[in-house]
This record gives C-alpha cells, structure tokens and sequence, in this order.
C-alpha cells in the first residue's frame, strides 16, 4: 500500500461513525418534523392527512402544555442552582487536606453512579415516605410533624432528589478544576494582604468559571430530559404540578397515541434544547483550538 | 498552606459530614436490604435489628431477576463494544489524519447530544414496530449506541490528540498499516483513555432508563426498568426495592469510583482537565 493511498484510507476512518449518527439522528429528525404536520393517532387511523400548523396551535391552546413548559425551566432551573452553588462551596471544602479526604470523596460522589429509577424510588419509600420513611420517623422522634413529601410538595421533591443526583456531578468537575489551580498565585495574593474572601472571590471563582459554565450546559441538556424520576414517583401529578415538557410528550405519544400532537412538542423540545445548544457549541468551538 | 489545629478539626468534621450526608441514602438503602419486611418499616428496628439475608434471596427467587440483570449486562457490553469499534477509527482518523471537516463533523456529533430524546420517541418507537426491534436487546443496545456514540468520540479524540504524532510517524515509517499502527502503537498507549471511555459508556448504558421504559416491556428490559415495577403504590416492599437496587447499583458504583479521576474528562468533553 502507498503512503498517500494509505493516508486517504485513514482520513476517511470516520465515516463508519458518521453515518451510523447520522441515519439514527437525522432520519428521526425529519420524522419528526413530518409527523407534527400530520392528522396521526393509532386509535382513530382512518382520521389522517395534512394539517398544517394544526397540531402545534392544539398544544399552544392547552394549559397543561404551559404548565409543562414552566415545570420544565423550574426544574431546571433550580438544580441548576443547587448544584452549582452547594458544588462550589463543597468543591472548596473538599479541596482542603484532612484525614481521610480520599475516602469522603468517595461516599459524596457515589450519587452521580446510582440509576435513575434506583436513586427516586429509595427517595420516595424509603426517606420520604411520610408513615415509614426515614424523615418522618425521625420528624416525629424530635417531637415534629411528618411531611408528606410527595402529596404537598411534590416539585420540591423531584427537584431534592435530583439535586442529589447531579451534585456529585458538579462537585467532581469542580475539584478537579480546582486542583489545577495556581497555587503560588493564592500565595502571592495572600503576602499581598488579600484576605480570604478576597482570595476565593478575585482568585479562585474565576479560575473556575469555565468548569461552571460546562457544568451549566451538561446538566441542562440531561435536565431537560428528566423522565424516569418523575415516571417513577409521580407520573406527572397531581394533577400537572409535576409534569415536564419530556413527560406530557411521553403521555400524548405512548399513553394517547397521538403521534402529530406528540411530534409537535417533540418540536417545541427540541428547539428549547437547541437554544441550550448555541451556547455550549460556543464554549467547546474553543476547545478545538488547542 | 498554615491552618491551625482547630479550623483543621472543624474542617474535617464537617466534610466528613457532608460526605457522609450524601451516602446515607445509599447506606440506608444497604442497610434495609439486610432487614425483613417488617423490620424494614418498624421504627423500633432501625438501626437494631436482626440482619438477614431472606429479602436477596427472595428476588433472587423471582426468576425473572435474573433475566432483568442478563439484558442489562448483554445490552450494556454489547452497546459499548458497538461504541468502541465505532468510536476508536473515527477518533482516530479525526485526531491523526485531520481534514478540513473534521472540526465540522465534531461539532456536529456534539449537536446530535442537544437532541431531546423525547424529541425523537415517536420516530423511533414507530421504526423500531416497523423492524420487530421493540423489547429486543438489539433494538435497545442500538440505541445506546446512538446515545453514547458522540460522548466517545469526543472523549477519545481529547485523549488521542495528547499522544506525540512521532511515535505514530515513526511506526508508519517501519511500514506499518492502518490497522497495525491502531492495534500495536495508538491502543496500547492510548489504554487508559479507551478503558475510561468505555467506562463510561458502560455505566451510561447501565443506568439508561428513558428507552428502557419506553422501548422495551419484559423480554429485553433491563433493571431500570424492572426496578420500575416497584413504583405501584400497594408496593410497599421496602426490604426487597433494597436488596433489589443494591444489586442494581453495585457493580456500577464499583466501576464509577475506580474510574471517576479520569471520568471527569469525559463528562465534560475534555473541557476540564
């Protein structure tokens, strides 16, 4: 074999990849798309044809899907803030040299590693249960009240549940940004008479600003996907107080049948998603740089 | 750094119980799978009970336990085998022998992670009906390759753009081929990243939950979805939702902390180092 022929065999190793990607992506794409457009429900198939903007103005015209849509950025939104905030303050602490710190880094990231559906069920039953659930049984040994976690403030128990989950995540990327951090330059700052707040807000947040702003965009894509939690604690409910854009799509589709409707908000998903995606396009292009 | 004795005690006080705070779910969840079902939701017996092993063997027991774990394991190693053979000539090819596409074509990949799988569930659930792939272990761990495919390459090419193209050049002078120079030059020195990558997509495939509820019901679900089942509200089998998620979680759990030094590059597609 010659060198050239072998170089171009080599610059075209890629496309095995590519065009696996991009059949499993682009073909369900443009399905999408079609379908939104499309008069379609398995339960009624003799109904079916072009129709426009039909499907999109029905979502736009139903409540729920509002409420889906505020559900969708509260959630995230509010892990997001979790994460980011607890990540930070924890990535400081657990930066500092004590005893054992290998080992303690050890339990605090574990959450990250547990599945989904594992991590909400062992939340609902065996802590937020409010009869047998560790809370109230420890809420009422303190002379207090159980709180029925899920029947009062289901949002805010989704929202606890994935903190949990996601803050291992931030936590382990902003360790590592933090260990890579000028050492001598804190010092410097220290001999300059730079406190420690001073320190941590000139120094040390802004060395980590990259690391959050990955964070942001990687927690937000997952985010915007929830499912399995919600589908596993309370289906939506009560009522739409729990329902996302992901779960009333998944109901219109594989509950109704209603595959235009659902197509619809698959849409309306993926553009939320794609405003996201600008963003992170942005950071990682620099990436490439180097 | 000079801290003195006290603030260092404070510190590792409380970092400890921060870390401590966050594990104690799962060390709940461990604890209650070694109770019975009625020790499990008595408060007498918390923390004092009279351990046993009866809830494990009680899943165990339910046949299908096993075959739940069995799709999980096939469908996991099938899907990141699927990822690496993908994955591997592409990141290569990208990293070695780039072209004026190649920027292009990575941030293309990355685009197709901004697609909301709810996006694409009706597409899929109709062409997987079409293709008889519904509840199929292959329907399942190909779409796991499609989840995991651009995180691997990302993360592959991140690792193999930080070995010197010498040794590389120096083996295609000897004449070595494509296939060599992969095999016995880029993969050996390259051995940590690839192990991680696949690590990673292992441990993604494992947790996956929004196809396996979607796409599969019982021949090819894996135990995310069975561990679903336990969502009924009458279900409240506290000892046996443990021992099951226990064994659900721990070999995973096992995998992420040997590997998760090296996880962070991937999670955040060579970002942050």
């Amino acid at each position: 074999m010659t060198t050239a022929s072998q170089q171009r065999s080599a610059s075209l190793l890629w496309t095995p990849a590519v065009v696996v990607l991009a059949a499993g992506s682009v073909i369900p794409l443009l399905m999408t798309l079609w379908f939104s457009a499309q008069r379609y429900n398995l339960l009624t198939p003799d109904l079916s044809g072009f129709s426009g903007f039909e499907n999109y103005r029905h979502l736009l015209g139903d409540p729920a899907f509002w409420a889906s849509l505020r559900n969708t950025l509260v959630l995230v939104g509010s892990v997001l803030l979790v994460t980011i905030v607890l990540g930070v303050l924890l990535a400081v602490l657990f930066n500092q040299d004590f005893r054992g710190r290998n080992f303690a880094r050890l339990l605090a990231i574990a959450p990250f590693f547990i599945m989904p559906t594992v991590s909400a069920l062992i939340w609902k039953n065996l802590l937020m249960h409010p009869v047998y659930g560790v809370f109230g049984i420890v809420a009422r040994g303190v002379g207090g009240t159980a709180v029925d976690w899920f029947a009062d403030h289901p949002m805010l128990s989704i929202i606890v549940i994935l903190s949990w989950e996601w803050l291992p995540f931030s936590l382990l990327i902003l360790l590592t940004a933090l260990q890579s951090l000028d050492q001598e330059q804190l010092e410097a700052a220290r001999m300059d008479g730079a406190g420690a707040m001073a320190r941590f807000a000139w120094i040390t947040l802004p060395h980590l600003s990259r690391a959050v702003s990955v964070i942001i965009m990687m927690e937000t894509i997952f985010l915007l996907a929830v499912f399995a939690e919600i589908f596993v604690t309370t289906s939506g409910g009560p009522g739409t107080a729990t329902t996302n854009l992901a779960y009333l799509i998944y109901g219109r589709a594989l509950l109704q049948f209603d595959i235009g409707g659902a197509s619809a908000g698959g849409v309306i998903a993926i553009i939320l998603a794609n405003i996201v995606a600008a963003l992170l396009a942005r950071t990682m292009a620099t990436q490439l740089e180097t | 750094m000079r801290t003195s004795g006290a603030a260092r005690t404070s510190i590792t006080l409380l970092a400890w119980a921060v870390a401590l705070l966050l594990f104690f779910p799962i060390a709940w969840t461990i604890l209650t799978s070694f109770k019975t079902e009625s020790s499990a939701i008595d408060a007498s017996e918390m923390v004092h009970f009279q351990p046993t092993l009866a809830s494990y063997s009680e899943v165990f027991e339910r046949a299908e336990y096993l075959d739940f774990a069995i799709n999980s394991v096939i469908v996991s190693l099938g899907a990141t085998l699927l990822v690496a053979i993908l994955a591997v000539p592409c990141a290569y090819s990208m990293a070695f022998h780039p072209t004026r596409s190649t920027r292009g074509l990575l941030l293309w990949m990355l685009s197709t992670k901004m697609l909301p799988p709810v996006g694409v569930l009706m597409p899929m659930y109709i062409l997987f009906r079409s293709m008889d792939l519904l509840d199929t272990r292959v329907g399942l761990s190909l779409i796991n390759t499609l989840v995991n495919l651009p995180l691997a390459v990302w993360m592959l090419f991140t690792f193999f753009k930080e070995i010197p193209r010498d040794i590389l050049e120096a083996g295609r002078m000897d004449g070595a081929g494509v296939t060599d120079e992969i095999r016995h030059l880029l993969l050996p020195l390259a051995l940590p990243g690839v192990a991680s990558t696949c690590l990673l997509s292992l441990i993604f495939c494992w947790n996956e939950a929004f196809w396996s509820l979607t796409l599969t019901s019982s021949s090819a679900a894996p135990l995310s979805a069975f561990i679903a089942s336990f969502s009924s509200p009458e279900g409240l089998f506290f000892a046996k939702l443990s021992a099951a998620s226990t064994v659900a979680f721990a070999p995973i759990l096992v995998l992420g902390w040997l590997g998760q030094r090296r996880l962070v590059r991937g999670l955040t597609f060579g970002a942050v180092k």
